[in-house]
């Protein structure tokens, strides 16, 4: 794993209206890193995710992504920023109108010279990626919620981006499916080096993926606690650091 | 000052406030889309046509029978109106000048952009808005594309080649409905009727409601999208995006009309 860093958040304040959910928040991903966005309901993870790849404009600060500023670049020099990362979106967000194929195939129409023998390659590979080789031809309200997150996860990685965004992954999945996909995200680590950012309270999911983590605390509107989750439970001096990564443990026991 | 009226003031100051914000958010999202236009009719292959023709379908080919339904009864109507009027007067065939110019200049355009309104208007709000409630629409940007492109200009373009094309359908039959009333209830002359209305109509007539038509139609789609682009994000935000497309899609496409109406007659038409 190499120091370069792929995202910079620098002094992010961010908010809706005359709200702010955050502030003066910084940290960075390393290439090659799992890193973890944790936080309560409510605590404006989401929000910071859509500030991060650009859906929304902060009060102050920037955000840099491969070194670039998401913040001050023109709306072109966004747009072809935002070609170069995939974002799976919660319940998949595939596009109602066309088959799954379709909606792999659609990155790949617009900003490749593929033909459609070699898109239609690179679409099958991909699917075949999420375990969903044959659903191609299906329309994304025949496949299972589960099946729909897949789909979105190789939608985001058709033009094989080194940097891969996902908002709440197992949110609404079964333990089994779950768990499927945090292997995914793991193989996809070691098998293209992706970069991936996770948004996510599910604990299971975040000790089993995460190298390293932030916590952000609702009251404090800030970054509570960074580092690897287990050594954060273990042994953070905050408490409710701990209790926060411990909750699970703590019903186990009782 | 009493408290009720300064709570009147307060109400009348907050809904002028909103009523101006929407008004910019139009601004902008016209001006937004003429930037995304202006770049596709350069490139034009960056242009959805699959999307384009399926629109085309949705709001010009199956909208044709309810077309041809209503504006046949516009028809039906207005030449039953005027007949029992003009009767009295003994100027029966004047029917066929009344019936021709109304539904070319007037009723042949609206109708057809009222039907529009509530089947396509209602429909692309409904649509972006539950998109948009989807994460689809922030799929869209984070994929590089302006959601414009993809979820607009087709819906415009389909709906500015098909609404005059509607109307022709609309003006046809509605003349034929004047004149299915003026040849068995007022038993005029076949011949009569037919020569009547070819001899007072002008192909300017004709073509002034063409022009009303693609306004008609610029409203329905911008507005329609708008309303959907704007819907909050759960299941009463798009009921509620439609209702907005709807309503105020007819508003604007009533004071078009008047404004359109007032401008040709001041250039004499």
């Amino acid at each position: 794993m190499s120091n370069e860093s792929v995202v910079d958040v620098k002094n992010l304040t961010v908010g809706y209206g005359d709200i702010v959910v955050l502030q003066n928040i910084s940290f960075s991903v390393s290439s090659g890193e799992i890193f973890v966005i944790l936080g309560g309901s409510g605590c404006g993870k989401s929000t910071l995710l859509k500030h991060m790849i650009g859906l929304y404009t902060p009060f102050r600060g920037d955000v840099l992504i491969f070194g670039e500023s998401m913040v001050n670049s023109s709306e072109d020099e966004k747009r072809r920023l935002m070609r170069r990362f995939g974002v799976t979106y919660q319940g998949g967000a595939l596009f109602g109108s066309l088959t799954v194929a379709e909606n792999i195939a659609l990155p790949l129409e617009e900003y490749t010279t593929k033909t459609p023998a070699e898109i239609n390659e690179v679409v099958q590979q991909k699917l075949a990626v999420v375990n969903l080789d044959g659903f191609g031809n299906y329309m994304p309200s025949e496949l299972s919620g589960g099946m729909r997150k897949r789909a979105g996860l190789a939608r985001a990685m058709a033009l094989d981006p080194t940097l891969l965004f996902f908002d709440e992954p197992s949110a609404g999945l079964d333990p089994i499916t779950s768990a499927e996909l945090d292997r995914l995200i793991l193989r996809l680590r070691e098998e293209l080096g992706t970069t991936i950012v996770i948004v996510s309270h599910e604990l299971d999911s975040i000790f089993t993926v995460a190298d390293r983590a932030i916590l952000l605390d609702k009251d404090t509107k800030g970054i509570a606690a960074t580092g690897k989750p287990k050594e954060l439970r273990d042994s953070s001096p905050n408490l409710w650091v701990r209790e926060f990564l411990s909750r699970s443990k703590l019903k186990r026991d009782m | 000052m009493g408290s009720p009226a300064r709570e009147l003031v307060e109400k009348i100051g907050i809904a002028s406030a909103s009523v101006f914000r929407d008004m910019i958010e139009m601004v902008c999202f016209v001006g937004d889309l003429s930037k995304v236009s202006w770049r596709v009719l350069r490139k034009p292959s960056q242009l959805r046509w699959k999307e384009t023709l399926y629109y085309m379908d949705m709001c010009g080919s199956q909208a044709v029978p309810i077309v041809l339904m209503i504006c046949f009864l516009m028809g039906v109507i207005l030449g039953f109106q005027a007949a029992v009027q003009m009767r009295k007067f003994g100027t029966e065939l004047y029917v066929a000048d009344l019936v021709g110019f109304s539904i070319l200049k007037e009723l042949g355009p609206l109708m057809v952009a009222m039907i529009a309104t509530g089947r396509a208007g209602s429909a692309f709000a409904a649509e972006i808005g539950t998109m948009k409630v989807n994460d689809e629409i922030s799929a869209l940007e984070t994929m590089g594309f302006a959601p414009s492109r993809f979820l607009v200009i087709p819906k415009l373009l389909a709906m500015v080649i098909v609404s005059p094309v509607l109307t022709v359908f609309g003006d046809v039959i509605g003349i034929v409905g004047g004149f299915v009333v003026g040849t068995t209830m007022l038993g005029l002359p076949l011949m009569a009727y037919y020569n009547r209305t070819v001899e007072v109509l002008y192909p300017m007539v004709f073509l002034l409601g063409m022009v009303k038509s693609v306004v008609f139609a610029l409203i329905i789609a911008v507005i329609g999208c708008l309303r959907g682009f704007q819907a909050e994000c759960n299941a009463q935000g798009v009921g509620r995006a439609t209702t907005s497309a709807v309503v105020t899609s007819i508003f604007l496409i009533v004071i078009a009309d008047a404004v359109l109406t007032i401008i040709f007659s001041l250039m004499g038409y």
